[in-house]
C-alpha cells in the first residue's frame, strides 16, 4: 500500500513505444535511484507518471499508495502528493516565485480556505536559508532569467514547501558545478524519511555520491533491466552501460 | 466538481448575468428618426440650442458610411431600426439609496455598488438604461466646489462650463458613433474641478444596461481646472441577451494647465453587447491625462482612448488591457496627438486572445515636423492562450522633425503545454494554471490600478478562465 508502484508500463510517444514493460516499486522511506543511457527513456518515465498530456500509457498502471492514478489529471496527481523535480523547469514571466508556490499551497486546501501569509513566508524563508537562497528569490518571477543552477535549487525548494509523499527528480544534477550539487544534493536529503519515497534518475553514478540510495535500477531500451544495492551504481560507472547490454539475452534497440 | 459548486460557479461568472423586470415611465420605442429626437428632448426638457444640436448630429450620422473599410464587418450586423434609444422612469436622480426605485436599488446592491460607495469613493452616479438613478458626492467634495452629477443635470445647471467644453474635443462629426451618440445622448457624468482642488478619492460612475434591444448612450465630460487632480472610474454590466445590445458613449476631458485626470474603465459586458465608445483628452500646458483601460467581454469593442497634446510639457499615458475570449473581438488602441514642444506621451498595451477570440491593436501616433523635444514610448504585447487565437497590430506612428523621439516594442507570445504541465504538477488546475499566466502577463500593468479594481480585474481573469477550460 505504501509504495509508487509502476506495473508494467508501456508508454508511447505518437506512434514511438518508449517505455515497454517498466516495473518498479518505491515504498515511503527509501530511495531509489534509475540509470541509465541517453535515449532510454528516463524522462519519458517521469513525464508519464506526472501525467503529460503527450505521453499515452498503452498498458500498465501506476499506483499511489494503492490508487492508480493514470485516470487523473497532473493536478490532480499533484495533489494526491507526487513531486516532480523537472530536469529544465518553465519560466513563468511575470509570476513572483511567493505567489507561484502560494498559489500551489492553496490548492492543495480545503475549499474556500487559505493558508495565512505570516505562516508562508516563515516557512518559507526558513527552506530558503537551507538552500542558501537570498531573500529578494521571493518577488523574481518563477525561473525566469535563473541560471541552471538557480533553476534546480528552486525546484528542490518547491519540492521542501510542498512536502510530496513521493519524489521523481529528473537528472537534478545536469548543469550544476560542483558546489551547487552539494547544495541540491543537502536539500533532498534533508527531505529524507520515513514519510517520503524518492525516484533519482541519473545519467551519471557523480550523484549518487552525494544522494546515496538504497536501490539502483538500471534502464535500458524502455525496461529496468538490472536491480541491485548502491555498489551497482559505482560499477555502472566503471565498466559503462555496454556491460549490461552485452550481458542481455536479447539485443536491446538503443 | 459537484453539482452544487458548479451552480455557486454560474452565479460568480455571470455576476452581471441578471435581470429585475423593469417597467419605464418613457420609453423612445424602437428605430431612430428625427422623431425620436424630439421625443428624447421633449421628455428631458431640453433647451432649443440642443435640440438643434441632435437633429444635425442624427443627419451627420445617417449620411456617414460604417467604416467596414477597416473595421470589422461585424459592425453590419447591428440593425439600428431594432434598437430603442431612450428608456427611463423619469424620476430625477436620487442621493440616497432610499429614494432609488426598489428593483434598480436592488440592482446596484447586487453589483455591490452601495457598499463600494461606502467603503472608498468620494462619490458615485448609478445609471439605469439611459438614466442616472443614483448621483451623490461626499460632503467635504461637494464643498470644495467639485461638481458632480448626471450630463443632463450639467447642461442645464451649469450652462456656462458644460457649454464651452461639450463637443469642443470630440465633434460630432469625429466618426459614424460619436454622431449616434451626439444625436441620441443620454446619462453619464459632467464632472468640474475647480483651481487647485485635489479630489483624494476616485468618482466613480455604474453603467448598467437592464433592458433587451437597447442601445445606451451615454454622455461624459469632465474638466480639471488648473493644478486640480480628480480620478473618475466607470464599471460597466449588462445580462445576456438573445439579440445585441448597443453602447455607444462619447467622453470628454479636459485638463487645463497643470491638471491631472485619471480615468480608470473596468468593462465586463456580456458576449452580446457591441460597445463601441470615442474617448479623447485635451491636456493643456504641463497637464497630465491618463487613461486605464481593461475591456473584458462584449461581442465587439472598438475604442481607442487618446489625448490631444495642446500645451507644453503636456503629457498623455494610455494602459490598456484587452481580454478577448471565443467570440470575441477586442479592437482597442490608442492615439496620441502631439501639438506642442516638450510633450510626452506612453502606451502600453496588452492583449489576451483565449480560444477563438481576437485582439486587434490600433494605435496612432502623430508628432509634427514643426516640434520640439517631443517623445512617445510605444510598448504592445499580446499574450495567445490557444492556436486558434488571434492577434493583430496595426501601429501607425509618424514622427517628423529632428529632436523628436520615439520608441516601439511589440511582442507576440503563448502560454506554451509545458508550462502549463509545469504548474498543473505543483497542483494546480489547468485554469488556475492559465490563469496565473495571464495575471502574470499583465502583472506590471495591474499594480498601477487603484487597489480594489486591481483585485476586481483578477478576479474577473479567474473567471473567463475558469469558463474557457473544458
Amino acid at each position: 500500500m505504501n509504495s509508487l508502484s509502476i506495473q508494467n508500463l508501456h508508454v508511447r510517444i505518437g506512434e514511438k513505444e518508449i517505455i515497454r514493460g517498466l516495473t518498479l516499486d518505491i515504498p515511503k522511506g527509501e530511495v531509489h535511484a534509475v540509470m541509465g543511457p541517453n535515449g532510454s527513456g528516463k524522462s519519458t518515465l517521469s513525464k508519464a507518471i506526472g501525467g503529460h498530456p503527450d505521453y499515452t500509457v498503452t498498458e500498465g498502471d501506476v499506483v499511489l499508495d494503492g490508487e492508480s492514478i493514470l485516470g487523473l489529471e497532473p493536478d490532480e496527481r499533484a495533489r494526491k502528493g507526487l513531486f516532480l523535480a523537472f530536469q529544465y523547469p518553465m519560466e513563468i514571466p511575470g509570476v513572483s516565485n511567493a505567489n507561484f508556490l502560494r498559489a500551489a499551497l492553496n490548492a492543495r486546501q480545503p475549499d474556500g480556505e487559505e493558508i495565512e501569509a505570516t505562516d508562508f513566508y516563515a516557512k518559507l524563508y526558513e527552506e530558503m536559508d537551507e538552500l542558501d537562497i537570498r531573500r529578494e528569490f521571493t518577488a523574481r518571477a518563477v525561473n525566469e532569467g535563473f541560471s541552471g543552477g538557480e533553476k534546480k535549487r528552486n525546484e528542490i525548494l518547491q519540492m521542501a514547501i510542498l512536502r510530496p509523499k513521493y519524489a521523481i527528480l529528473d537528472e537534478t544534477d545536469s548543469g550544476l558545478d560542483i558546489d551547487a550539487l552539494k547544495v541540491v544534493s543537502a536539500g533532498v536529503n534533508a527531505q529524507r524519511g520515513p514519510a517520503t519515497g524518492m525516484l533519482v534518475i541519473t545519467h551519471y553514478q557523480r550523484l549518487l555520491e552525494y544522494i546515496v540510495p538504497d536501490v539502483v535500477h538500471v534502464m535500458v531500451g524502455g525496461r529496468i533491466v538490472r536491480t541491485g544495492p548502491k555498489e551497482l551504481a559505482l560499477e555502472l560507472e566503471e565498466k559503462g552501460y555496454d556491460f549490461i547490454k552485452d550481458e542481455l539475452a536479447e539485443p536491446v534497440p538503443a | 466538481m459537484s453539482t452544487e459548486q458548479l451552480t455557486q460557479f454560474d452565479i460568480d461568472r455571470t455576476r452581471g448575468d441578471f435581470r429585475y423586470d423593469v417597467k419605464h415611465e418613457f420609453d423612445a420605442g424602437t428605430g431612430l428618426t428625427h422623431d425620436t429626437i424630439d421625443y428624447i428632448v421633449d421628455v428631458k426638457g431640453e433647451p432649443d440650442w440642443l435640440r438643434e444640436w441632435r437633429h444635425k448630429a442624427l443627419d451627420i450620422f445617417l449620411a456617414k458610411p460604417m467604416p467596414t473599410h477597416w473595421a470589422s464587418k461585424d459592425l453590419e450586423n447591428i440593425v439600428f431600426g431594432n434598437i430603442r434609444y431612450y428608456l427611463a422612469g423619469g424620476q430625477k436622480a436620487s442621493r440616497s439609496w432610499e429614494d432609488v426605485p426598489d428593483d434598480m436599488k436592488r440592482t446596484f446592491e447586487r453589483l455591490g455598488i452601495p457598499e463600494q460607495e461606502r467603503k472608498y469613493l468620494a462619490g458615485v452616479e448609478a445609471q439605469f438604461d439611459s438614466e442616472a438613478v443614483y448621483s451623490n458626492i461626499k460632503k467635504a467634495v461637494g464643498e470644495q466646489g467639485v461638481i458632480f452629477v448626471g450630463s443632463t443635470d450639467g447642461l442645464k445647471e451649469y450652462p456656462e462650463i458644460f457649454r464651452k467644453w461639450f463637443g469642443k474635443v470630440i465633434p460630432t462629426g469625429d466618426n459614424k458613433f460619436s454622431a449616434l451618440n451626439s444625436a441620441v445622448f443620454s446619462g453619464g457624468s459632467f464632472i468640474y474641478v475647480p483651481p487647485g482642488v485635489k479630489v483624494k478619492h476616485p468618482l466613480q460612475a455604474y453603467f448598467r444596461i437592464n433592458a433587451e434591444n437597447f442601445g445606451q448612450f451615454e454622455r461624459t465630460l469632465i474638466i480639471a481646472d488648473e493644478g486640480s487632480e480628480v480620478m473618475y472610474m466607470e464599471g460597466c454590466t449588462a445580462p445576456k441577451f438573445e439579440t445585441a445590445t448597443l453602447h455607444s458613449a462619447v467622453v470628454e476631458l479636459v485638463a487645463l494647465k497643470g491638471a491631472k485626470i485619471q480615468y480608470v474603465t473596468v468593462q465586463n459586458w456580456s458576449a452580446n453587447v457591441f460597445n463601441l465608445v470615442t474617448k479623447r483628452a485635451i491636456a493643456h500646458e504641463e497637464a497630465e491625462v491618463k487613461w486605464i483601460d481593461c475591456n473584458i467581454g462584449s461581442r465587439l469593442t472598438m475604442k481607442y482612448p487618446g489625448v490631444v497634446l495642446k500645451g507644453r510639457k503636456a503629457r498623455g499615458e494610455v494602459v490598456s488591457i484587452a481580454l478577448a475570449n471565443d467570440g470575441q473581438h477586442q479592437d482597442t488602441g490608442a492615439k496620441m496627438i502631439h501639438a506642442a514642444d516638450e510633450t510626452t506621451s506612453n502606451i502600453v498595451s496588452k492583449s489576451i486572445s483565449i480560444g477563438k477570440g481576437r485582439a486587434t491593436y490600433r494605435g496612432l501616433v502623430h508628432v509634427p515636423k514643426h516640434l520640439k523635444g517631443c517623445r512617445n514610448n510605444t510598448e504592445c504585447d499580446a499574450l495567445l492562450i490557444n492556436s486558434t487565437s488571434r492577434t493583430d497590430t496595426y501601429p501607425a506612428i509618424t514622427v517628423r522633425g529632428t529632436g523628436n523621439a520615439c520608441q516601439h516594442e511589440a511582442s507576440v507570445s503563448q502560454i506554451s503545454a509545458e508550462q502549463i504541465f509545469y504548474m498543473q504538477q505543483r497542483g494546480l488546475t489547468e485554469a488556475q494554471a492559465m490563469s496565473l499566466s495571464v495575471n502574470g502577463f499583465v502583472n506590471d500593468l495591474v499594480r498601477q490600478f487603484p487597489m480594489e479594481y486591481s483585485v476586481e480585474l483578477k478576479r474577473l481573469i479567474d473567471l473567463e478562465m475558469e469558463g474557457s477550460v473544458g
